[in-house]
Parts: C-alpha cells; structure tokens; sequence
C-alpha cells in the first residue's frame, strides 16, 4: 500500500513549509487526487491519522479533491469522459484514446495555526 | 551522510547505523540497508495565527529531487541502470542470474536488491561474482528514489557499468515510483494471468520492455501469448516484448542484446 509513503511525502512537504513560514499545528490539508491515478483516496484516509500521528500534521483533517479523468481519441477527435485509464473511446469505441486530465497527485494547501 | 536530503544512513540490517565519510573505510556491501524505521516525530514550536498555506505541489515532489539526484550521479559516471519489475515469484532473480552469466564478460555489473526482508536475493547475485546491495524496505511495498540513492553510493559506478535495480515484488506501487532509471522493464511469467495488463495498467504502460518469463512451460499452460501481447500493448502500444525462459536460456540473448542496445541510445557504452 504505497498510500502509506504518499502520506509521509505530504507530511514532508508540511515540514518543508514550515522551514518558511512558523506555525504550531495543522487543522486541514487539502489534497487534489486524479481519478485515473494510482493513488486511492479511501486508502489515503484510512491511513491518514496513523501516519500523522506524532508528527506536525497530528489531528489535521484530509480533504480530497477529485479531478475527472479525461481523454482525446485522435481516431474521432473527440474530449471525452474516462473511467479508467486505458478504456476505449465512448464515442468510437477507438483503443488509441490519450488521457488529458486525472492524473494529478498534488497537495493543495493546508490551513495552519 | 546522504548528499540530498542530508539524512543521517539508514540503519544496517545487523543493528548498527553510521554515517558514511567517516574514514573508517569498512566495506557494506554484505550489509542490507534497513528503511524499515518509521519516520521521528518532530517537536511542534510556538503558536501563531490560523492562516490557510497555499502549496500545490506534486506529493512526490520529494522523491523526483531524489530521483533527479540518482540520475545525476549515473549520467555523471556513465553507468547505465535498469529497473526491474513483477509481482512476486516471476522469476526476477533468476532472470538476473542469466542475464549476468550473459553480460559479465563485457560489462561492469553491480545489483541492488529490493526486498520486504531477507538478503536471499543478493546473497543468490553474490554467488556469480557480482556485487549486490540489499535494501530491506520493511513494511514499504515499493523501493523509492531515496533508498536506491543510499544503494547507488555503495555500488562501483564506472563508464561501462550495469546496474540493476530489483524492484520489490508488487505490480501496484513501484510503479508510481521514479528511481532515476535509464529503463524500466516490467517481468510477467506465463503462470500468471494473460491479462494482468490490463489488470495492472499503470506498470505496463510505465515500461519500457516487457519480459515474458518461464515459456518452457508454456507446453503445460492454457496461457494464451497472443491474448497477452494484445493486452500489453493495448495500455502501451509500443511495448516491446521478449518471450524467455531464465530456467533454460531461452531468450536471455535477446534480453542482453534489448540491454545494450538501450544504453547505447542513451549513450552509454561498454
């Protein structure tokens, strides 16, 4: 379950923030997850608290932001909706479909005190 | 000392953690590099005002600047490093055990085993001459840049070097994972599913070659090879594809000519 070293990058990054600018604890992070990623929001959450603990991020709320997965089918031109990364095009059922957006692993922003 | 992140070394697998540089000049290479600690916790200081950070940076930020460290270091010396992997029992090991048995009368070659526990795997590289690093990840189901970092310092890298990284067994997680890699070969073996391409999409799309171990038993095996090349090259449509068989020999030619073939197109040469 690599949700586990996700967890400890952000928590790294929390760190790394607080290098620039002081504060005491976090109350929420917030993360922006593709849906044709490989990380698992649920799996991300269920480990969450057991990661923070003992660190500055201990007691921070997780909120997950969603971003759709979207692709371009050079066979029909079309943008279209993804539910899995390698599916074939809605439209013209073409397997050549280029993801476009859904792939993002990014740490948003945190609100501190 | 780790010349990235500053960390002081990972803590040996026979208990005893150290930093390097220090002048006492013993050699690790029988030694596993142990990364199954969890992380310190860290002292909280005085408080301030409640305030939202605005960060938006990729969560793997930190391993790409471990990962851009390691490739670095192997542009800098000439050496050419592959990254292998397959879930467990494909066969990795005894893949690597021909491929030097193929290569070591050309090439420098030096291996870095990534294991949950154990040094089994490096101490089976050992045995043909070669030098083998062994990283125990603990719990972790994936090598990460860091780790292979800490390994990288403790192999020869020379012009003409081979370094093979041997993933943790686990079609999921290393994938997501930049080592600082010249390649990326993904092992499948015949009495796994012709369609764990699809299952597991991410790792096959993220390869560059695509080794089909353990063909000799294809004969006893419903495994359908063409089921399974369609599938492969459906999520990476310019996958290149080998059938062997590390148990018997077959095909392991073609591997080493695939190996050098690449490093020669990133410009390393023997």
């Amino acid at each position: 379950m690599h949700e586990v070293s996700l967890i400890e990058n952000v928590i790294a990054l929390v760190e790394h923030e607080r290098t620039k600018s002081a504060f005491a604890r976090v109350s929420m992070i917030r993360l922006r997850l593709g849906a044709l990623g490989h990380a698992e929001p649920d799996a991300l959450r269920f480990c969450f608290a057991a990661v923070t603990a003992g660190t500055i991020a201990e007691g921070s709320g997780l909120e997950i932001e969603i971003v759709p997965g979207e692709g371009w089918c050079p066979d029909c031109g079309n943008t279209v909706a993804l539910a899995q990364r390698f599916d074939a095009c809605p439209v013209c059922q073409g397997n050549q479909v280029k993801m476009t957006a859904g792939d993002d692993l990014r740490v948003v922003e945190m609100e501190v005190a | 000392m780790c010349t990235v992140c500053g960390c002081a070394t990972a803590r040996h697998g026979d208990g005893h953690a150290h930093l390097h540089g220090n002048g006492h000049g013993h050699d690790h290479r029988d030694h596993a590099i142990d990364f199954g600690e969890g992380l310190a916790g860290v002292t909280v200081p005085g408080m301030s005002q409640e305030r939202t950070i605005t960060i938006e940076r990729d969560i793997l930020a930190r391993n790409a600047i471990h990962a851009q460290a390691n490739r670095d270091l192997l542009d800098a010396s000439g050496a050419f490093a592959l990254n292998l992997l397959s879930s467990p029992g494909s066969g990795k090991t005894t893949l690597l055990v021909r491929t030097i048995a193929a290569l070591q009368d050309r090439w420098s070659l030096a291996v870095i085993e990534g294991d949950q526990q154990t040094s089994l795997d490096a101490e089976r590289i050992r045995q043909t001459g070669v030098p083998a690093v062994q990283i125990n990840t603990g719990k972790g189901c994936h090598l990460d840049a860091h780790m292979v970092g800490h390994a990288l310092d403790q192999v020869p890298l020379d012009a003409g070097g081979l370094v093979f990284i041997e993933n943790v067994g686990n079609l999921v997680c290393p994938a997501a994972f930049d080592l600082g890699e010249d390649a990326r070969v993904v092992v499948l073996s015949v009495t796994e599913g012709e369609d764990k391409p699809l299952k597991y999409p991410d790792m096959f799309a993220a390869a560059d070659l695509m080794v089909l171990n353990k063909s000799d038993l294809l004969p006893h095996l419903d495994f359908d090879v063409e089921a399974c090349r369609a599938a492969a090259l459906r999520v990476n449509p310019d996958l290149p594809i080998l059938i062997v068989s590390a148990r018997t020999g077959a095909g392991i030619d073609a591997f080493a000519a695939w190996i050098e073939a690449r490093a020669a197109l990133v410009g390393k040469r023997r």
